[in-house]
Parts: C-alpha cells; structure tokens; sequence
C-alpha cells in the first residue's frame, strides 16, 4: 500500500519534471528570441546618443540665451522662429524618393511650411535688427 | 559620406548656436543673424545632397512657393503686427512637424528607422510625443494669432470643468501613445493628431490678451521641443541640438515674463486671469475721488519745463501707433535741453522685447532705452514721468495691496517722480482690471485721448 503510494509519488513528479523541463526549454528559447532582439534594440542604441546631445544642448542653449539683452527678445524669438524651422531637414527626406506617396506629399507639404518660417523668420529679424542703432548713428531730425 | 553629412549638420548646429550668441548686443546682433542663414543654408544643401535628384523640381517649387510667401510677409508687416506674426510663424513649425512625423509613420524606410515594415519602438514613443507636441504648437499658435490679430476676443474665455477636460484629453493622448506603441496602428496615430489640435486650442483660448507675451514664449518653446522630438524620431542630431536651443530659449523668455508679472507659469497656464472685469474697480473707496485733467498744452509746458523725463510705454502705445510721434516729441524736448529717457517694463506689449522694437522703429537710439531694473532708482530724481498707454505696471497697489490681483508685481516706480502724466482713453482700468491709484494722486495729471493724436497736440504745443 505504502509502497504503491511512493511509485505513484514518483510518477507524477516524473511527469512534473518532463513539464518542468518543457516550460525551461521554451524559456530559454524565449530568452534567446529577447537577446536577438535587444540586440536589434542594441544596433539602435541611438536613443541615448540623442539624450547626450539633447541635454547638452540645452544647456548651451540655456547659457546663451540668458545673455540675450533683454532689448532683443522680439529678434531673439523671430531668429529661434527661423531656426526651429531646420525640421525641413525631415522634409525634405521625406520629399526626397521617387515614387508619388503620400510620405512625400506630406514632406512637400512641410517643405513648403517650413520655407516660409526660414524666409520669414530671417527676414524680419533682420529687418528688426537694422532699426537698432546707437545714439552716436542716430541722426537727429531738423525741424 | 554619412560621415561628411553629420560633419556639415555639425557645422551647421554651431552656426546657430553663434546666432543667438549674437544677440548678446544690438552690435553683433546683425552677424549672429548671418550665422543663422549660413546655417540653415549649410542644412538644407547638405540634406539635397541625400535625396534623389529627379525629386528637386519638386522641392525647388515647394522653396519657392514658400520662401516667396514667408518674403513677402515678413517685409510688408507692420512691426506693430509683431506678435501675430511670430504666432503664425509658430503655428506653421508645429504643422510642419506633425507632416513630418506623418511621412515617418507612413514611410518609416526613408529614414531607416524600421525593420521592415516595423518601426522600433523608441522611435514610435517619439514619433507620438513629437507629432502631439507638433499639433498642439499648431492649433494654439492658431488661437494665439486670433487673439492678436482680433479675430478672437483677447478677453479670457473661461468655462466649467475646463481643466478637468483637458485634463482627460492628456489622459487619452497618453493611453493613445500606448495603442500606437502596442499595435502600430495608424488610428492610433491620427487619433493622437486629432485630439492634441483639440487639446492645443482648449488650452490658449482661456489665456487673456495681456498674458500673451507668456504665451508667444511657451509656444516658442513648444516649436523648439517638437523640432527636438522629431530629431528623436529621424535619428537627427542637428534637429535635437537646434530645437533644444530654441525650446531652452523660449523656456527661459517665458520665465523672464511670469517673473515681470510676479506670477507662476501655471497660473498664467490654467488662465482666466483679468476675466472678472473690473471686479476690484471699487477698492478703497476710489471711486469718488477727482482727477486733474491736463490739455496738450499744458502737457507741453510741463515737459519743457523739467529737466528729466522718462517716457513709459505701453500696449497702448501699439495699439495707437504713437511711436513715431512720441519720438518726435522727444527730440523737441532733447532739442530744448531735456534728457529723455525711455523705461520698459519686462512684460509691457504683447511679446518679450516690444516695446524696444517699436521705439528702434521710431529711431529711439537703443542707449536710451532702459530696463526695469536699470532705471527704476533714478524715478526719484526725475522731474516728469510720461506714461503712455501703459497702467497696470506702474499700479503702486503691486507694492501696498496685498489683496491687488497684481500684488508682488514688478513695477516702475513713476509715482516717485515730481509729476507723472498719463496718455489714456479713458479711465477704465487696465488689463488686471484694478483701479490705479496713481491716477488720483495730487502730482498726477492725466491726458485724456488717442495716445498718437495727443502727442502731435503736444509737438504742436512745444513748436508754439
């Protein structure tokens, strides 16, 4: 009796173990598709190359900025207007391929935004820029 | 070759670094604008360098058509129009930046950001953030330029569970972030457009008038972030280097403005500031005093009589186009002895730096043109303080009243010179809608009129 209770014991912990063993196997066959994976993920690592670049931008940015006399805040927002527009760079890539898609309507469309913000914003800075003269350049008015 | 391409945006990065850089003084100033043309040249000739070349007819008409719209606005505006157009400029960089995270989502191969027809899955978190930043700098760059250009009431449109709706709406666009990062699905990703747009209008419209130069600075920076974003997403360093540039630039002008205003950017954000109308008019029991009300003339005698003035303009001043004649004013007094000088409140007009570019227009030579800071000791000694169309930052209450909506405002301290004269339609109060005190004052004179008519009366005066 007791004996019969021990071989059924050690069936099923047999059987226990066969299940055991698949669910390891496909564990690891798993665990092999995630490296492969995150070795696409480690190909692409380009995530924390941008950080680095992004957060030492804004400080460059931050640095600059607030020397910035306070007298050329409009210039300032029409020139950071103008450069802001250098997103035509994914314009025009997206603008660039042969074939008519709808990618490269969008691109031409953005292409097109973004030159009136470059043309724009340029120009008006400058035209604002040119107004700044010291007093010494002023010429005084005779009446 | 791509080696080449990455040295060109480098070169092209500091070149716009250089351009703000520049604006350290009006006298680099013209240089640093230089560098940012050589940059963006240096951009996009590289960039041509990458696409096909039966593709160039294309993009040489979309140029042109663009840049010969962008050349013929920028000339003919009037620098009165300023805001507007900085605002429209804004709204075009945000539609800009959504078409582009669009073209990336349906053509992901142009820019090798997928496997197959599989986008990573960094780049479709950025793509998602990138194109609701982009939507949201459109659509509320859109109500700002309403609101400036009047075709939107500037008055703060406020209205029930306001924020918990957009509060929601942020809620959904992350949960949409989630569907597009799960399945790709490009539902998902025009559903995120659709509802940033949305969201981007619901949270400029309850902004009032006078907040906008906050606003105009937080979409300027919101343009900086979406540009950021889409580096993000193309794998683009001169992207993130110039759009953390410009987002850090329009961060900072947005500080500087809540600071001229004594208020928190998320105070200015949630909005309906100045939406009671007046309801503190009745304060102290102001309402019965009397005022001393001057003509031009005798404007004019005052003026010629003192022997310092400082001019404080305002919006007002824009509004009437009086710049031109003020100047005029000003060289009779300097003509006559007087030292002129100008001071301008960090938040007066509609945008950072109004006022100084409206003067540099009138040909005020930027040297006599001062900052809060540096003229605000010197009111002691001034003979007479001419306010034109400015109120609420000359409201000594920011100082005494700590019940006064503007309580802890910075303020020019104009009540401290021997007289103070105040070019105003009317006495109605200013955009926080409190009464000024200094309007009753016995060493107060007000100049009741157009703020451009009243100052030709005053010239006319001063020639007699």
């Amino acid at each position: 009796m007791a004996m019969n209770d021990v071989v059924n014991g050690l069936g099923s912990l047999a059987a226990e173990q066969e299940k055991l063993a698949a669910f390891a196997r496909s564990l690891a066959t798993q665990a092999q598709a995630m490296t492969q994976s995150s070795g696409v993920e480690a190909g692409h690592s380009f995530f924390i190359t941008g950080l680095t670049v992004f957060v030492l931008a804004c400080f460059v940015g931050y640095y600059v900025v607030w020397r910035v006399t306070p007298a050329l805040h409009s210039p300032l927002m029409a020139v950071t207007n103008a450069v802001s527009s250098v997103i035509i760079v994914g314009a025009l890539l997206a603008a660039g391929p042969l074939e008519m898609t709808e990618a490269k309507l969008m691109g031409l469309g953005a292409v097109t935004l973004a030159s009136i913000n470059i043309f724009g914003g340029f120009i008006v800075t400058q035209r604002m820029l040119q107004m700044y003269k010291k007093k010494s350049d002023v010429k005084p008015e005779r009446h | 070759m791509t080696s080449l391409v990455s040295l060109a945006y480098l070169v092209s990065g500091i070149c716009f670094i250089m351009a703000l850089r520049g604006l350290a003084s009006p006298v680099t100033a013209r240089q640093g604008n230089m560098f940012g043309i050589v940059g963006m040249t240096v951009a996009i000739i590289t960039t041509l360098c990458l696409v096909e070349a039966s593709s160039l007819w294309f993009i040489a008409i979309a140029v042109a058509l663009g840049g010969a719209i962008g050349a013929v606005v920028a000339r003919n505006i009037k620098m009165t129009a300023l805001p507007q157009l900085v605002a429209a400029f804004h709204s075009l960089v945000g539609l800009a930046a959504v078409l582009v995270a669009g073209a990336a989502f349906t053509n992901p191969g142009a820019y090798g950001i997928s496997t197959g027809d599989t986008i990573h899955i960094s780049s479709l978190i950025e793509m998602g953030l990138g194109v609701a930043i982009g939507a949201i700098t459109f659509s509320g760059s859109l109500v700002a330029f309403c609101k400036l250009q009047g075709l939107v009431s500037g008055k703060p449109l406020v209205f029930k569970f306001q924020h918990q709706l957009n509060l929601a709406l942020g809620i959904l666009v992350l949960l949409l972030v989630v569907w597009l990062i799960l399945g790709q699905s490009p539902y998902a990703f025009w559903s995120i457009v659709a509802v940033t747009f949305l969201l981007g209008f619901l949270l400029i419209l309850p902004i009032g008038g006078a907040d906008m130069p906050v606003v105009i600075s937080m979409l300027n920076s919101y343009s900086g972030w979406a540009a950021a974003a889409t580096g993000f997403t193309l794998e683009n360093p001169l992207l993130i280097i110039t759009g953390a540039l410009v987002g850090a630039s329009g961060a900072i002008l947005s500080y500087i403005m809540c600071k001229g205003m004594n208020r928190s950017i998320f105070n200015v954000i949630l909005g309906g500031f100045g939406s009671e109308g007046g309801a503190g008019a009745a304060v102290a029991g102001l309402g019965d005093r009397s005022v001393k009300i001057g003509s031009a003339e005798d404007a004019g005698f005052i003026l010629k009589n003192a022997s310092t003035v400082v001019i404080v303009p305002g919006y007002g001043m824009a509004v009437a186009q009086a710049q031109h004649a003020l100047r005029e004013m000003a060289d009779h007094l300097k003509k006559a002895g007087v030292q002129v000088r100008y001071a301008i409140h960090p938040v007066a007009g509609r945008m950072p730096g109004h006022m100084n570019v409206l003067l540099a227009e009138a040909n005020v030579p930027y040297d006599e043109v001062m900052e809060l800071e540096e003229i605000n000791r010197d009111f002691g000694q001034t003979d007479v303080a001419f306010v034109i169309g400015a109120n609420d930052v000359t409201n000594p209450a920011a100082k005494t009243d700590p019940s006064s909506p503007i309580f802890g405002m910075p303020i020019l301290d104009v009540e401290k010179a021997k007289t103070v004269l105040f070019i105003k339609r009317s006495m109605a109060t200013g955009y926080a809608g409190v009464e000024n005190e200094l309007f009753y004052r016995p060493n107060t004179m007000m100049l009741f009129g157009d703020a451009k008519k009243m100052c030709e009366e005053i010239v006319k005066a001063l020639e007699a």
